[in-house]
Order: C-alpha cells, then structure tokens, then sequence
C-alpha cells in the first residue's frame, strides 16, 4: 500500500493555441513529502498546479492521486485542496465559517463542524479566532487561516501556490521553518510552488527545478546545490560564477578549457561527454573559492589567478567579496571566510585567488 | 485663516447641491404636503384636516390600486433581478475585453431613444394586428388575431425591460470586483454550483443587490407611460390616480394626498426589504 505514491504526474502536457505551457512533465511524490516546484517567473508552474487541483485540463499526460486517474474528476471532488497565491479567504464570512466551509459540502452537521473547526485553528496556533472577521488578522495569521481550511478536509495533497509572495520579508522567513513544521505535523503531502530558491531549499524533502515548462532535474536540496544535472540548475540553484569556454583537451581525469579571454580552466565533466573543441559552461560556487594574500599558498590549485577587491558586500556570516580578475577584467563572486584574516579587506586590496578542478563544473553549451 | 478658506471652498462646491435640493425637491414637497392638508369646504375655502387622506382609506379603488401597484412592482424587481443576474454575471465573469465591452453597450442602447419610442415598440409588437400577432397567425398557432396588449403582463414585460439597465449595471460593477479565485477556491474545497452561487457570489454582489433593487423598484413605482400605454385604461396603476386628480379632475388637494402615500409607501417597503435582508443603507453605498 505505501509504495503507491500520493500523487504522480505521467507526461503531463499543456499547450495553448500556439504555446506549449508545461511539456511531458513526470513525477510523482511519496506520501508526507514535502515536494517543491522551484522556477523563474512564467515557466508554467501555475499551469501545472492548476492541472493538479482540476481547474485546467491537460492537453496529453495523465494525473494519477493515490493511484487512481483523477483526470475525470471535477475539481471540487478530487482529494487535493489549494491554497491560493493570495489566499483567497472569503471576506464575506467570520473565521469560523471560512474554515468550515468544506465541512459544510460535505453535509457535516453543525456541532461537529464547530468542534473540528475549532481543533484545527488550534492545530495552527489560532484557537478562538471563529467568530472573528477576516480582515482583523495579520498577513501571517490569514495564511495559517487558509491552511487550516485546506487541512480540516484532510486532503491527500494540499497544493500551495506561492502562499508566501504577498508576506513581507521578515515574515517570510518566520512562514517558511512555520510551513515545514505544519507540514511535518499534519503529516500530509505538500506540493509547493516557488520561484524563491531559499523556499524550496530550506523546506523541501524533492525539489523539481522547472524551466520552459519542462523539469530539469528532481532531487533533494543537497542534489540540486552539490550535484546540478544541467546548466539551468547550476546557474538557477545557488549563486555561481558563470564562464563559457572552449574544451582544449578531455581527459579521463578532468577537462582543459579556455576562455574567450585565454584564461585556463580544469574542470570536470558532469555528464555531457565534452569532447576536444566543444563549447561548455563552466560554473564555479563562490564558496567553493580560497583567498589568499600570497601566491604561493596557491600553488597546489588546479584554478588559481589574482585580482583586485572591488566591493565588499559585508552580509554576516554570508558576506561577499566582488573581485576584478586581473587577466580578464571580469568580476568573480566569492564568498568571504569567517577567518579574521580576511576581516580588514578593503576596496582595492590585491588577492589571490584559485579553486579545485572538481569544483569547477562544465555543461555542455545549450544550442 | 486657512480654515476659513477652505470652509468656504466647500460651501461652494456644497452649494449647486444644495440648491438642487432644496429648490427641486425640498420646497415642492412642503408645498404639497401643505397643499394635500387642506380640505375645500367651498368655493375658495379650505380648512386644514386630514380629509384628502380619509378618502383614500375609505375608497377601495383607490387602495386597492395602491396595493397593486406597489406588489406589481416588487414582482418587476424580482423578474429583473432573475433575469438581470445571470446576464450581468455572465458579461462580468464570463466575457473578457471586447466582448465585455460590446455587450455591455448593448444593455445600454435601448436607452439611447426616449421612453415613449421604446414603450411604443412595444405596442407595435404586441398590439392585435402587430409583430407577435401575425407571426403566431402565419406559424398556424392561432387561428386569429390575439391582443396581447392591455394585460398585466405587457405591463410587467414593460417594466421589467424599461428597468434592466439599472440593474445590470450595479450587479456587473460588484461582480467584476468579485476575485476569480474565490470562486475557485469554493470549487477547490468542494462547493457545488448552488452552493457557490450562495455562500460566495450572492454576499458578495449583496450591494449590488441592493441597490440595484432600490433603483428598479423606484422606477417602476413610479412610472407612468408604461403603465398606461400597455396596461391601457384599466392599468390601475397609482401615478395614473394622481395624474387624474392633478390634470383631469383638478383636484391638487387629493393628487399632493396620494403622492405623500405614495413616497410613504415606496420608502416604507425600502426599509422593510433592506431590515428583512439584513442589509443597511449606508453598507450599500458605502461600497
Ligand atoms: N490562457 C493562456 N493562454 C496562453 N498562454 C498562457 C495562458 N495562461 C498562461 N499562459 C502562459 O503560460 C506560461 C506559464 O504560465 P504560469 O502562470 O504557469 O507561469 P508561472 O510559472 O506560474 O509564473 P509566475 O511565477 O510568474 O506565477 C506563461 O508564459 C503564460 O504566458
Ligand atoms: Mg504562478
């Protein structure tokens, strides 16, 4: 019974007259999974969530929840609630009765609608807001008020759709490590919709990274950040500074690039099977680059150059330094270590830089 | 200084206003009211009594006109509010752009010629040797001509097509504000259509309703020519007893008696329509 998945997308499609939105997307998400959908901005998220719930129809694919087609039921009978991007809470009715509302459909008699109503908002932290109005609630509280409406029906997939986006920064902070412990808590399966890559990176259990309305690759926060399949992934997951290069020779042990400036590059190969003369992409993690103030600590580096401090982009623990590649002129984004060597760096400062061959990742160039 | 500036500036702008209603609407009444108290007692004397509205009360033609006067009309409101609903719910909801545009304009081009034109259309389609008559006639439904004018559901068809308008217009306003995603979500949390319709749609457009209702029921209360162009003589219909005091019988007396009824009567089922559906005045302008 528990190997069949919650809820499983086979070769989903959708096109409009001359555009095709999503493209034979296929997944499927186990029971109690937090599962994200991580994108830019058009890439058909929306589109395929709005599949999910029912208040559009595929073009080619099927839906399968728990196992059954869904692709014939109605949208008010599948067993997936949504949460709405701006919440969608009925103005016209007190807490209580926004929460209760599904109950009611389903023919639930008075008391128990109230009880249950009443254990759910307490499940929220909410307790004794029912005869409250809507509006007399805080941005944070109106979307906890939404969950609730949703989870009192127990679905077996609740569907958010950017919940998060109309909170301001602060709160959305404190929203997300509150969503994951709701989810966690109710214990249902969560599909989440973001473009924001910290959302989908600290809640998730699968995130599926989206673009062009086809996924790119599906896995677990650390895959997405350490393991990136595709080029999209690498650039879209993470900060990372971006070089297009020539392959000078493949080997077994790496590969030798150049730039279009002339600056060399050992990287690895993820995949792509780069042969001498193709043209990569080649990502490098902030992270993943070693200051120092003298060349020779370098020297074991398969990546090494200098360059002058540009800007510092003190942030805390993630601060930034912005440095100007000697030989290029091109900016190179690392991050600073939390060493108190580096704390006095200023703008103009000479530094050395460099990074390992197998931090160094090249995709093949997209045509 | 400045506060006495910018008091002036408002009893300026306050003042067409005031004017308006002081000297249209105001002043007539006072003078109608006072004129409906008096009670001729001979050839230029009056006395002031409640007289005029005694013989309302003890004349059952004339309340019994009253009443159905003000039942035909609430029946008008409600036909145009069924009929009114779905039209406006389906240019706000259903329809985007151009679409939305074009039909709207078409709620609106009946009212680009006047009221007698529009009532005399009608005539000539319902009317014994007109439109509807000689099609029913040529399709071999009726063997001779039928005289669909003169009843009371011309004059209800009258009214209720005179009135569309003025409940389409605030209904499609309030809907178009409704957000498509309540809906969805009613859909989404398992409504059914009714349901929707109910809890969501119905409270939302409530001042829209409202006063869209008002509006209609003031119109047809008060209206004349169509009552009496398509009713015909015995349309029985209240404005017709004052337009017979006032101009045939020259009795203002009455006529300012049976109008003061009349405001009194259309204000009255206002407040009882608005106390029963729970609804306020101020929450419907308000929005
Ligand atoms: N009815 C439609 N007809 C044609 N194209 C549409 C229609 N609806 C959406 N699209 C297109 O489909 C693409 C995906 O839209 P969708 O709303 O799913 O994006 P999204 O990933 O949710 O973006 P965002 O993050 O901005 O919400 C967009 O490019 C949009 O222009
Ligand atoms: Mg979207």
């Amino acid at each position: 019974m528990s190997d069949i998945p919650d809820l499983e997308c086979r070769a989903v499609s959708k096109s409009y007259d001359d555009f095709q939105a999503v493209q034979d997307v296929s997944f499927s998400v186990p029971k109690g999974t937090f599962f994200s959908i991580l994108g830019p901005s058009g890439c058909g998220k929306t589109t395929l969530l709005r599949m999910i719930a029912g208040f559009q129809n595929p073009t080619g694919g099927d839906l399968l929840i728990k196992g059954k087609s869904v692709l014939e039921v109605p949208p008010n009978k599948r067993p997936v609630s949504m949460v709405f991007q701006h919440l969608a809470l009925f103005p016209m009715m007190n807490i209580g009765a926004n929460v209760g509302f599904g109950l009611r459909q389903l023919g639930v008699n008075k008391t128990d609608i109230k009880a249950q109503v009443e254990r759910v908002l307490e499940r929220v932290g909410l307790g004794g807001v029912a005869e409250r109005s809507v509006s007399s609630l805080s941005g944070g509280q109106k979307q906890r008020v939404a969950i609730a409406r949703c989870m009192v029906l127990e679905p077996s997939v609740l569907l958010l759709d950017e919940p998060l986006g109309a909170l301001d920064l602060k709160l959305r902070e404190h929203m997300k490590v509150e969503l994951k412990k709701l989810q966690s808590e109710f214990n249902t399966t969560f599909v989440y919709i973001t473009h924001d890559q910290s959302e989908a990176l600290v809640m998730s259990d699968q995130i599926a990274v989206m673009n062009k309305g086809a996924f790119e690759q599906i896995g677990t926060a650390k895959d997405l950040y350490y393991q990136p399949q595709t080029a999209f992934v690498a650039g879209f997951v993470g900060e990372a500074n971006k070089y297009t290069a020539k392959v000078e020779a493949a080997a077994a042990n790496g590969l030798h690039l150049v730039t279009r400036d002339g600056v060399h590059l050992r990287g690895v190969d993820t995949g792509d099977r780069l042969g001498q003369g193709d043209t990569a992409q080649v990502f490098v993690r902030p992270e993943a680059i070693r200051l120092s103030r003298k060349s020779a600590d370098m020297d074991q580096m398969a990546n090494t150059g200098a360059g002058q401090v540009e800007s510092v982009l003190f942030n805390g623990a993630n601060s930034q330094l912005i440095l100007r590649d000697a030989r290029t002129g091109s900016e190179l984004n690392v991050a600073l270590p939390q060493t108190a060597e580096f704390r006095d760096l200023t703008k103009g400062d000479q530094i050395h830089f460099g990074w390992e061959a197998d931090q160094t990742r090249c995709y093949r160039q997209g045509t | 200084m400045t506060s006495d500036k910018s008091k002036l500036g408002f009893i300026l702008l306050l003042a067409p206003l005031l004017i308006w209603l002081i000297t249209l609407i105001v002043l007539p009444h006072v003078g109608m009211f006072l004129v409906s108290l008096r009670e001729k007692t001979g050839i230029r004397e009056y006395e002031t009594s409640f007289a005029n509205y005694a013989v309302f009360f003890n004349e059952p033609l004339y309340w019994n006109t009253f009443a159905r006067t003000a039942y035909m009309s609430i029946a008008a409101t409600a036909l145009t509010l069924l009929i009114g609903f779905p039209v406006a719910y389906y240019i706000a909801k259903l329809t985007r752009g151009r679409t939305k545009t074009t039909l709207f304009l078409m709620c609106l081009i009946p009212f680009w010629v006047s009221e007698l034109v529009r009532t005399f259309g009608w005539m000539i389609l319902l009317r014994e040797t007109g439109v509807l008559s000689s099609f029913l006639q040529y399709l071999g439904v009726v063997s001779g001509p039928v005289e669909f004018l003169y009843n009371d559901a011309a004059i209800m068809t009258g009214l209720v097509y005179t009135s569309m308008l003025f409940m389409v217009v605030p209904l499609v306003t309030t809907l178009d504000s409704l957000d498509d995603s309540l809906i969805e979500a009613g859909y989404d949390l398992g409504g059914t259509n009714w349901s929707i319709l109910r809890e969501i749609i119905i409270p939302h457009a409530m001042p829209g309703i409202v006063s869209g209702c008002i509006v209609v029921f003031m119109l047809s209360l008060g209206n004349y020519l169509t009552p009496i162009l398509l009713g015909g003589k015995d349309s029985l219909w209240f404005t017709g007893l004052i337009y017979n005091q006032f101009i045939t019988r020259f009795n203002w007396e009455l006529g300012s008696a049976f109008g003061f009824l009349l405001l009194g009567l259309s204000s009255l089922i206002v407040f009882l329509a608005l106390k029963l559906s729970g609804q306020s005045l101020g929450k419907t302008m308000g929005r």
